[in-house]
């Protein structure tokens, strides 16, 4: 690397007062032709580029970026990571991007601020602990770490939730994976940037993909707003957006896009220590390195791209909150804000090819993509370099829907959709 | 967040309706005669419009009627409603 991070290079730059750090990453004008072009630079389509150019050996890649890169679903996300799917299918994909995540840092050369604090799942009525009983068997089937706390356990896990048996949803357990936890987001896009663009990619900032030419069953090229770019393969990572893209080379998804909610109160001394969901109010909530509790909000029920969201929305979230951390009562909420995620009808993402020889689509991760971001790239680019899926990936393909193959983690995957 | 005028109860919050997703899909005439691909396009694939769509909304909290609604789904704004039955209006494409 040439640019390598270090101790030293601390050092050696904080004597400089910080002014001579170089680029990160580069800011290329977009060339004619390329071998494969990724249209989306959020963390799966960076990583996707990034592992294109280290284990498929592509040279000649590009990433394109509407706006900048990781200003969409990346940088508006709550961080949460964790592998605890209840399907053998999910269980093979979202842990092969844990494993990743473990060693992510080390391998970026940027530290991405991993930090395996554990995700607990709570249980609020009977329902609720047989499925999620029934999760931690499955996971631990899959070699995935969890377990079952009873009541009693996780208020010792996390001694400010209320457990009293007199709320609205009293809580009677909980699940817990260790190995799950949080990540700074801006991180992973800005690491996965570097490194491929030290590879050689060039990633291309403010340029927006307005039509896809096809030659018959074939794609030749992008129409974008810096004119018209040649290639051969096209991988679209747009998530919200995915629909208006596939729309262009006359493909119609299976998905909706809708508003998720996200807020952050104002920062206090460190009160939580990991990451607690709640499927059946809707709440979860972890704590930032700045202090600040990052708070998790569900989606509008209708189709929209106004990356806003609906207030009641947020006020249930708030309502739940409350009633399961009366302590943070006073608190005051600092930003709140949106994001488009397209949903599939399964809850499960699509990584997959098309009909249309040299398109593949990585779309469909919903409200739950952040976690995958490594796994993602890595499958996506082994699709896209092969013409075929990786064996991980095999089951979330496109036709899942016309055979019925469907992998249905809603509300499976222990928390609501 | 927005207000929606429903055909029979006049403007109201739309936390009172929930959204019944793209309207005008019919439902196959003769469902045992229908592909796989058919049944794909029919239960789950979906126009996902940004911008002008034409939905469905149940006043579910209200007179729990059915209607239509076209939306410009990129700034939310309403431009029409309309019920059951009527024709879509065809100044929206």
């Amino acid at each position: 690397m040439k640019n390598k991070y270090s101790v030293f290079s601390l050092i050696k730059n904080a004597l400089s007062q910080h002014e001579n750090w170089q680029q990160a990453w580069g800011n290329p004008e977009p060339k004619k032709e390329y071998e494969a072009i990724i249209v989306g630079g959020g963390g799966h389509g960076l990583a996707t580029a990034y592992y294109l150019a280290k284990k498929h050996n592509l040279k000649n890649i590009a990433v394109l970026e509407k706006g900048w890169i990781g200003g969409g679903n990346t940088g508006r996300n709550t961080t949460i990571i964790r592998s605890n799917y209840l399907w053998d299918a999910s269980a093979g994909l979202y842990d092969h991007a844990l494993k990743l995540w473990e060693n992510l840092s080390q391998e970026l050369n940027y530290n991405v601020m991993f930090s395996q604090r554990g995700v607990m799942n709570l249980a609020h009525n009977l329902q609720d602990v047989r499925d999620l009983k029934r999760r931690t068997h499955a996971n631990r089937l899959n070699g995935i770490d969890a377990v079952w706390l009873n009541t009693e356990e996780v208020k010792k896990f996390c001694p400010i939730i209320n457990t009293s048996p007199d709320i609205r949803y009293p809580v009677l357990g909980g699940t817990l994976q260790r190995r799950a936890g949080t990540a700074r987001h801006d991180a992973v896009a800005w690491g996965y940037a570097r490194g491929a663009s030290e590879m050689g990619v060039d990633i291309i900032q403010n340029c927006e993909v307005k039509g896809i030419k096809r030659n018959g069953d074939i794609v030749e090229g992008l129409d974008t707003t810096k004119g018209f770019i040649k290639t051969n393969k096209i991988g679209v990572v747009a998530a919200g957006h995915s629909s208006v893209i596939a729309n262009m080379a006359g493909l119609k998804l299976p998905l909706e896009s809708k508003p998720l909610q996200a807020l952050v109160s104002e920062p206090v001394k460190p009160i939580i220590d990991t990451v607690v969901m709640s499927n059946a109010v809707h709440a979860y909530v972890s704590q930032s390195d700045k202090g600040e509790l990052v708070i998790g909000a569900g989606t509008d029920s209708y189709v929209s791209y106004t990356q806003r969201g609906s207030h009641n929305i947020v006020e249930e979230t708030l309502k739940a909150i409350l009633e399961l951390y009366p302590i943070f009562s006073r608190m005051k909420m600092l930003r709140q804000w949106g994001g488009i995620v397209d949903i599939c009808p399964d809850a499960s993402p699509i990584i997959s090819k098309t009909n249309i020889k040299g398109l593949y689509f990585n779309c469909g991760w919903g409200t739950g993509g952040f976690k995958a971001t490594p796994g993602s790239g890595d499958l996506f680019a082994h699709t896209i370099a092969n013409d075929e899926p990786h064996k991980l990936n095999a089951a979330f393909n496109l036709n899942r829907f016309v055979s019925g193959d469907l992998v249905d983690e809603h509300g499976a995957a222990a928390v609501a959709h | 967040m927005f207000l929606i005028n429903c055909p029979f109860c006049g403007e109201r919050d739309q936390s009172e309706f929930s959204s019944g997703g793209e309207a005008h899909i019919v439902r196959p005439k003769q469902p045992t005669e229908l592909s796989d691909d058919e049944w794909a396009e029919y239960l789950f694939m979906r126009k996902n419009i940004k911008g002008i769509q034409f939905e469905r909304w149940n006043h579910v909290h209200g007179c729990r009627k059915w209607f239509n609604v076209v939306r410009d789904t990129s700034n939310d704004k309403i431009l029409s409603v309309y019920k059951m039955g009527e024709k879509p209006p065809v100044n929206y494409k």
